[in-house]
């Protein structure tokens, strides 16, 4: 009958299924056994948006930048001072507003054609001149002049102001000969092999498959020697537990951003090292000094109060960062001083024990005391107008961090008569309510490069909001005090006397309290020790392996030779999964044959 | 199960035209199936324009977010929203996305600068392969799995089974796939639909594919299979008391066969609409498990959008879901007729 035939059907639908998930867990051993490149595969936890380097904005993007081309000069692996790339030697001129770079000689595109000053030249003006070519890296070139390449090997820059981070230029140099017949920066042909294909960095773009995976072999001709190995793959990885497990399994050979309780999983994983590196970020609470635009116009709706230094200065007062650091951080991270962190020494500020905010509800609540808020009935203080000091705190609700921290600090606040509201809410609404004023206290932070130009001129008066909404200052803060410094610093060329006036500015900074930073978080990486190591970490001894301003990371690791054992021939996993598949399919195929029989002996 | 008993029910346009006996010519079918037809259009417009309000009201500025942690001068800021076409009113807007819905352009990506019919066309089949292999497997286990506890109502079979089932449905199919990663420890992929090196030889792609296709597979299965199996169960249940199968046992057939060839068609007809109703519905719930196995299908898509947000993709993904779940709708309604007689006019 109908109904017999169907489910005969379903019977074989299932069994050929069954046939095919079994068979199906025998490739990766057939393909392990082909597997003849050696090959470093790295788990991406994060997105992808353009490979092309001048729009690509993402930091994983960015990073494959950094692979594919050569900068003109890099951050060194040792300690981050200005090492050579593309250039090989360089000099300012006497009033430090021209620049010339010295090309090295020999270097190649990977399609045999050379590496000339004329390449580098191409860039800076593409980026100066197309708007569009702008979007990555237009803040580097905002103060030049010109570029021009007088001839091969001489690259001229001359600036408007003079500018101390022109040896830390994070652009990547690409071929003319390939990038000048692009008409349009936004054709996505520019995230096409053929064009991003070719480069001179050490190792280069081979395939792209959109949020799967880019595949980079490695350049036989690159100038400082081919990498070690042959091929370096990026895997994306939608969900950071199932990288875990892909690096534990031997899917994968490097994973980074790994959260606390992942570090400490792998910690004791046999043939995987882990990494815990100084951070290149900060955590920062943000208070809103009364935010404005460009045009100084006041623009959303923070609480009066907070214009108050006194009232900044008081949270801040309010505010343990050890505690927070400890409980919150686990202790995988480091106590808070100025907004360059402490990996990068030479411009790290730490203030001095007079200068700091410890943490003193006392010393807080006189503050607030002598500003004139006093407390009403319920404990909360109330500002001259009868507003009372209640703040809303709002943070990303996907984060661990905000969820715990908050919790501290809104006890923390109500000790000194302040009341706060948590508002943990999406990314996309943190972003929007801090990026346009709508906020009272706000958790951020921010990634900073071994150059601490971009990071300081974040805080300047010049970074805030356009009317028209976004915005690069994170704090609202504009003070011409900083300002000054800030400019300074900018144009001071001696190294010992740029760090002086880099530290003055994050002083001042710290004085003011635009925001509190709550500490720098350690980076967490894990890699498979047992398939490669020689892993170059930036700082040399205590910095991160992937997410480097630089390649040096991977570009250093080697294989473990006697790795490869565990991938030829069957793993017994494999074994068990192939015992396991085929007796389902005897079960699933006695099944279909028994009840044939019996229908058949039932027929009428 | 609210589904079933609303597809169950013919449409109110149904009996309305059977009363008036058709105009000839037109049978009552046609009728019948334009009325649906129509309805589904409807609902498909209702979709367009709520993709496009939906949208426009959740938190995030796009262009704010495309140019953050970059220092963007108005005029930029500007360029962005001409370019994105943020700047012209909301009418003007709207009409362009339907003037372009209609030519088939669903726009372009704010974030992939691509355009998201390709996006779209290129992970609608692993979602398809994923989704159709699950269901497939989930209806064969689930309706195996059913008429045998309805059978033996109350055994153990019967209550264990219930209960593993009842269960698996209401884990959350992220936490479940997680375990599932763990528990195999590496004998199927983590991620994706295909290796890092896709093997030249045809065969052993298909093979990659499958293996790759094991684990988001039976998270889906174990979660969706329940309904399945509850639903046949119950349905079955009821016909058991019916008085055919009484005379069918009184003939003297052997047990089995009654269940076979007279109790389990009768049943089978509630679970047959659920699985399309069903096939819809887990089109757009695969977004989870997707997400878990990066498995590159609508559902990840989706993922991918909400985080721009990425207007243009959103709003295409939207559609393609939302319709994808009223032709399935459709289709339901429409297979019921031809299957249940009753339903049919007399």
């Amino acid at each position: 009958m109908r109904w017999t035939r169907v489910r005969r059907r379903l019977a074989s639908v299932g069994a050929v299924a069954v046939t095919l998930l079994t068979v199906g867990s025998l490739v990766p051993v057939a393909t392990a056994q082909e597997d003849s490149p050696r090959v470093l595969r790295v788990a991406l936890v994060q997105e992808i948006d353009h490979l092309n380097p001048f729009t690509a904005s993402f930091a994983s993007s960015a990073m494959i930048g950094r692979f594919a081309w050569e900068f003109l000069t890099l951050p060194s692996a040792e300690d981050a001072t200005p090492t050579g790339g593309v250039a090989e030697s360089w000099e300012a001129s006497e009033d430090k507003l021209t620049w010339t770079f010295t090309i090295r000689e020999g270097m190649t595109w990977s399609d045999g054609e050379p590496v000339t000053a004329e390449d580098a030249a191409f860039t800076f003006n593409k980026i100066m001149s197309d708007p569009k070519a702008a979007e990555a890296n237009g803040s580097y070139v905002e103060n030049f002049e010109e570029v021009t390449a007088p001839d091969e090997r001489t690259l001229v820059i001359k600036t408007k102001q003079p500018q101390a981070s022109m040896t830390a230029l994070d652009v990547p140099i690409v071929p003319e000969h390939v990038w000048s017949q692009i008409e349009d920066m936004h054709d996505p042909v520019t995230d096409s092999v053929e064009v991003v294909g070719v480069g001179d960095g050490p190792f280069l773009i081979a395939e792209y498959r959109p949020n799967e995976l880019v595949r980079m072999t490695a350049n036989e001709d690159y100038w400082r020697g081919a990498p070690a190995y042959d091929e370096l793959h990026f895997i994306k990885f939608e969900n950071a537990d199932a990288a875990v497990n892909a690096l534990r399994n031997g899917e994968v050979d490097f994973v980074n951003r790994l959260t606390r309780a992942q570090f400490d999983s792998l910690k004791n994983e046999p043939g995987v090292e882990t990494n815990q590196a100084s951070g290149r970020r900060y955590r920062e609470l943000l208070m809103n000094p009364g935010a404005r635009n460009a045009d100084g116009d006041e623009i959303g709706d923070g609480h009066p109060a907070l214009r108050d230094v006194r009232v900044r200065r008081a949270i801040a007062m309010a505010i343990d960062p050890k505690v927070l650091v400890d409980k919150v951080l686990g202790g995988y991270g480091e106590l808070p001083g100025g907004l360059v962190p402490p990996i990068y020494e030479d411009f790290h500020y730490q203030p001095s024990e007079d200068e700091r905010y410890t943490f003193d509800p006392e010393a807080a609540n006189a503050l607030l005391d002598e500003a004139g808020y006093e407390r009403g009935p319920d404990g909360i203080r109330v500002d001259s107008e009868g507003r009372r000091l209640e703040f809303r705190l709002t943070g990303r609700a996907s984060e661990d961090y905000a969820q715990r921290a908050s919790d501290y600090i809104v006890s923390w606040l109500k000790d000194v008569g302040i009341a706060v509201t948590k508002n943990l809410v999406s990314d996309n609404e943190v972003d929007e309510t801090t990026s346009s004023g709508h906020y009272d206290l706000a958790f951020s932070g921010w990634g900073t490069n071994p150059d601490p130009d971009y990071i300081l001129a974040k805080q300047t008066c010049a970074a805030l909001p356009a009317a028209s909404g976004s915005s690069s200052s994170n704090a609202f803060f504009c003070d011409e005090t900083y300002d000054e410094l800030y400019a300074k610093q900018a144009a001071e060329l001696d190294p010992k006397k740029r760090a002086t006036l880099v530290k003055q500015a994050q002083a001042r900074y710290y004085e003011m309290v635009p925001s509190f930073v709550l500490g720098y978080d350690n980076v967490l990486e894990a890699y498979r020790s047992d398939r490669f190591t020689g892993f170059v970490q930036q700082p040399e001894g205590e910095g991160q392996i992937m997410e480097q301003t630089g390649y040096w990371g991977f570009y250093g690791a080697e294989p473990v030779e006697a790795a490869g054992g565990e991938s030829s021939g069957l793993s017994t996993g494999a074994w068990l999964a192939l015992g396991a598949g085929a007796l389902v399919l005897v079960a699933v195929g006695g099944t279909v044959v028994v009840r044939r029989r019996s229908s058949i002996d039932d027929r009428e | 199960m609210t589904l079933t008993s609303s597809a169950a029910a013919p449409g109110p346009g149904h009996k309305g035209t059977d009363r008036r006996g058709g105009v000839a010519g037109v049978g009552p079918t046609v009728r019948f199936v334009a009325a649906k037809l129509g309805g589904a259009l409807a609902s498909f417009a209702l979709v367009v324009v709520l993709g496009f309000l939906l949208f426009r009201m959740i938190p995030g500025d796009p262009v704010a977010t495309m140019t953050r942690d970059r220092p963007t001068s108005p005029e930029q800021l500007a360029a962005l929203r001409e370019r994105l076409g943020l700047d012209k009113p909301m009418a003007e807007q709207f009409l362009d996305y339907v003037l372009g819905l209609l030519r088939g352009d669903l726009g372009t990506s704010y974030m992939y600068n691509r355009p998201v019919a390709q996006m779209i066309g290129e992970r609608f089949w692993p979602t398809v392969l994923l989704v159709g292999t699950a269901t497939a497997l989930a209806v064969a286990l689930g309706l195996w799995l059913g008429v045998r506890a309805a059978w033996r109502r109350g055994s153990a079979f019967d209550r264990v089974n219930t209960g593993v089932a009842l269960t698996l449905w209401s884990v959350p199919q992220f936490w479940l796939g997680l375990l599932l990663l763990i528990a195999t420890q590496g004998l199927f992929p983590s991620r994706g639909m295909r290796s890092p090196v896709i093997p030249d030889d045809p065969v052993a792609q298909v093979l990659d594919v499958a293996h790759h296709l094991v684990l988001p597979c039976v998270t889906l299965l174990a979660v969706i299979y329940a309904q399945y199996m509850l639903v046949m169960r119950s349905s079955l249940l009821e016909e058991m008391g019916a008085d055919y199968l009484t005379t069918a046992r009184a003939k003297g057939l052997r047990d089995d066969l009654v269940r076979r060839r007279h109790a389990v068609p009768n049943a089978l007809l509630p679970t047959v609409t659920l699985v399309f109703l069903q096939f819809g519905m887990v089109v757009s719930g695969t977004v989870t498990v997707e997400t878990v196995f990066s498995w590159p299908g609508l559902g990840l898509l989706t993922y991918e959008a909400l985080r721009g947000p990425d207007l243009p993709l959103l709003q295409g993904v939207f559609v393609v879901l939302a319709g994808s779940v009223l032709v399935m709708n459709l289709l339901a309604e429409l297979l019921y007729r031809v299957l249940d007689p009753r339903v049919r006019e007399s």
